[in-house]
């Protein structure tokens, strides 16, 4: 009988040990998050009267401070607090199935417009604008099928993602000096294969007889996040010759950016300006605009222009480019910048094509 | 045949196994004492955030590496509390302990470097010049790196330590036969403690390489290693030397797969090279792969 009861006081113990350890961490979870809307609501009462316009928003895997597509996407929310002083709320969503409960949760409250970042948003946003067709949706990314259409209260932005990736591939062709160039994506999907397709096109284009090295981190979307693959795929693709590699892959490009460094080559960044992440190594970055779509779509919603359907950015509408500053001046060089505008010229006035796939 | 490119491959494959090996290696002493542990990933993880912090806020990346086995054998006691003193499902709270190193280590991402995606950027270990090693082309680059030494010789003394010591016969009676060991004056818990905090110390080890490697900590930077040191593990039959042959086999696969991709085959085919070994392997050629009897089941002295 001692044992049995020792057991169960054991037992009990263990209990309350792991209620206590959940429970920790849901009050830390619950404080950090309750603290930052806290902030937010603040800010938006502080910076205009009456009750302003809300804007929902929640982030893809990675979450803010990625320093990639969910802090541009961000950027998009404050410039839109700043210049049409719209009040917002965000979720940052663990993994999995957060997504459709946290998209619900916005448009139930008193959100006028629900963003969702990132292509894993498709199907839950589209239910969501379904189920809500008074509220305004935006999915950045979206991944357009034939089946269902778009609800006319949803629009998919989506990005020209080729078009800033020719560009890419063309200062890349421009500036080696092995004719070999390298490009690591993160999973084998249509968005990824954009970026591919558009790269070895703008190499190809400048510099006819450019061989590309193509290399992808995996097939499933850990992909985007194994910077140790990164690495060994990019030193690689440096050791068969390649001296400037281009990667779209999410934080595995930081192993990249690594494998750049310690070989003393060249890569080239994606979404944000990465030169920080490795100064002096990263060539120019190609990027995406999500905060000027972001701050559009708000716009829009503010005069009631939205419109539901396919919205696409490309580099007429200013939603994709290359970065060129002081950072980089040197690396890039006039000439070969000189060279590229004249290309980007031609893309926008439709002269140039850039396949996507 | 091109030798550089064999280098190559060569010094990938090891710099590619260095990781699952020393998770491997760990996880025999875990396992030899009858601990299941699939905490590794959850080790590696916290190992290599205890690392980058350390490493980050003192400049020393020794301190780092000590850093990184204080995480490990810190997040393996969670573990050996758990399953040894309260005698809970081991998967369960291996699987836990995963699912709080992944969130955790984000968390503290944010607060403290203000960022979900990486850490500010650590010194890396000074490199090793070793006599006759350092001649060797390519492959030089891989034996000047103080942890590569460091998981050789510890492949070698883990093996030594499990099959030529006291101490890894008493380990093994406590995976094989507790009751028995117990008998005998063996103190099974102690003993299962020693197992299941040295694998955290080794496949802490493995996190500060991934962290050292990169120069920073990235979110989710194991990448399911822990998990594959666990199939290297068994691969290897719960021996030192054979996991860390069945790790560098899978660096191998994984090696090949990214120096094939590019050319004319699909790359969702060459994708598949590390899993169809690890098939083939487990099927083919290891034979019968027989776990420690107490492997996985809790030990309570007195039974009702």
């Amino acid at each position: 009988m001692n044992t049995l009861h020792s057991a169960r006081g054991k037992r009990g113990f263990f209990l309350v040990l792991t209620g206590l350890c959940v429970w920790l961490l849901l009050a830390a979870c619950s404080l950090s998050c309750a603290r930052k809307e806290k902030t937010d609501s603040d800010e938006a009462r502080s910076g205009a009267a009456g009750a302003p316009f809300k804007v929902g928003l929640v982030f893809d895997v990675g979450g803010r401070g990625d320093k990639s597509f969910n802090d541009s996407a961000y950027r998009g929310l404050v410039r839109a607090k700043e210049e049409l002083g719209v009040s917002f709320e965000y979720i940052e969503p663990g993994e999995g199935s957060d997504r459709a409960s946290a998209l619900r949760l916005m448009a139930k409250g008193d959100a006028r417009v629900v963003f969702g970042i990132g292509f894993l948003f498709t199907d839950d946003i589209t239910q969501t604008a379904k189920e809500f067709p008074d509220k305004k949706f935006a999915c950045v990314d979206y991944t357009v099928t034939d089946a269902g259409g778009i609800p006319a209260n949803l629009v998919a932005l989506k990005f020209r993602e080729e078009e800033g990736s020719f560009l890419i591939g063309a200062i890349a062709a421009l500036k080696s000096k092995t004719g070999k160039l390298g490009f690591v994506g993160g999973m084998k999907i249509p968005l990824i294969k954009k970026f591919e397709a558009g790269y070895v096109a703008g190499a190809t284009y400048v510099r006819p007889d450019v061989k590309v090295l193509v290399s992808y981190a995996g097939v499933t979307d850990n992909a985007f996040k194994n910077p140790s693959k990164g690495k060994e795929l990019a030193l690689t693709q440096y050791s068969k010759g390649a001296d400037v590699i281009f990667h779209a892959s999410g934080s595995t490009g930081l192993g990249v950016f690594e494998a750049a460094r310690e070989r003393g080559k060249l890569a080239i960044g994606v979404d944000s300006d990465q030169y920080a992440e490795a100064p002096g190594y990263i060539l120019t970055s190609m990027i995406k605009d999500v905060d000027v779509a972001v701050l559009e779509t708000i716009r829009a919603a503010m005069n009631g222009t939205f419109e539901g359907g396919v919205r696409t950015l490309g580099l007429k509408e200013g939603g994709i480019n290359y970065v060129y500053d002081d950072n980089n001046k040197a690396l890039i060089g006039e000439d070969v910048r000189a060279a590229v505008e004249t290309l980007k010229q031609k893309i926008i006035s439709g002269e140039i094509v850039v396949p996507s796939t | 045949m091109d030798w550089m490119i064999v280098l190559t491959f060569v010094a990938q494959t090891i710099r590619i196994s260095v990781p699952y090996t020393l998770a491997a290696v760990g996880a025999t002493f875990s396992e030899r004492g009858g601990v299941v542990n699939i905490a590794l990933e959850g080790i590696m993880l916290n190992g290599a955030f205890t690392c980058a912090l350390a490493t980050y806020y003192t400049g020393n990346p020794w301190v780092g590496i000590l850093a990184a086995v204080a995480g490990g054998v810190a997040t393996a006691l969670i573990h050996a509390v758990v399953t040894i003193t309260f005698r809970a499902e081991q998967i369960v709270s291996g699987l836990a302990i995963n699912l709080f190193a992944a969130g955790a280590t984000r968390f503290l991402l944010k607060v403290i470097f203000g960022s979900s995606s990486n850490s500010g950027r650590i010194a890396g270990l000074p490199e090793w010049s070793i006599p006759v090693l350092r001649e060797i082309p390519v492959v030089s680059t891989v034996f000047s790196s103080p942890l590569i030494l460091t998981a050789v010789v510890l492949v070698v003394l883990s093996q030594l330590a499990l099959f030529k010591t006291v101490f890894g016969l008493r380990l093994r009676s406590v995976g094989e036969h507790p009751e028995a060991a117990d008998s005998l004056g063996v103190r099974v818990t102690a003993m299962r403690y020693a197992g299941v905090l040295a694998s955290g110390a080794l496949a802490g080890l493995g996190g500060a390489w991934l962290a050292m490697d990169q120069h920073s900590f990235t979110d989710g930077m194991s990448g399911g290693r822990g998990y594959i040191a666990l199939a290297a593990m068994i691969v290897g039959k719960w021996n030192p030397l054979g996991a860390a042959g069945a790790c560098l086999l899978f660096g191998a696969a994984e090696s090949l797969q990214m120096q094939l991709q590019g050319g004319n085959v699909p790359t969702h085919f060459i994708q598949m090279i590390p899993y169809v070994a690890t098939i083939a392997v487990l099927a083919g050629f290891i034979g019968r792969s027989v776990p420690p009897a107490a492997d996985g089941v809790p030990y309570q002295k007195e039974r009702q």
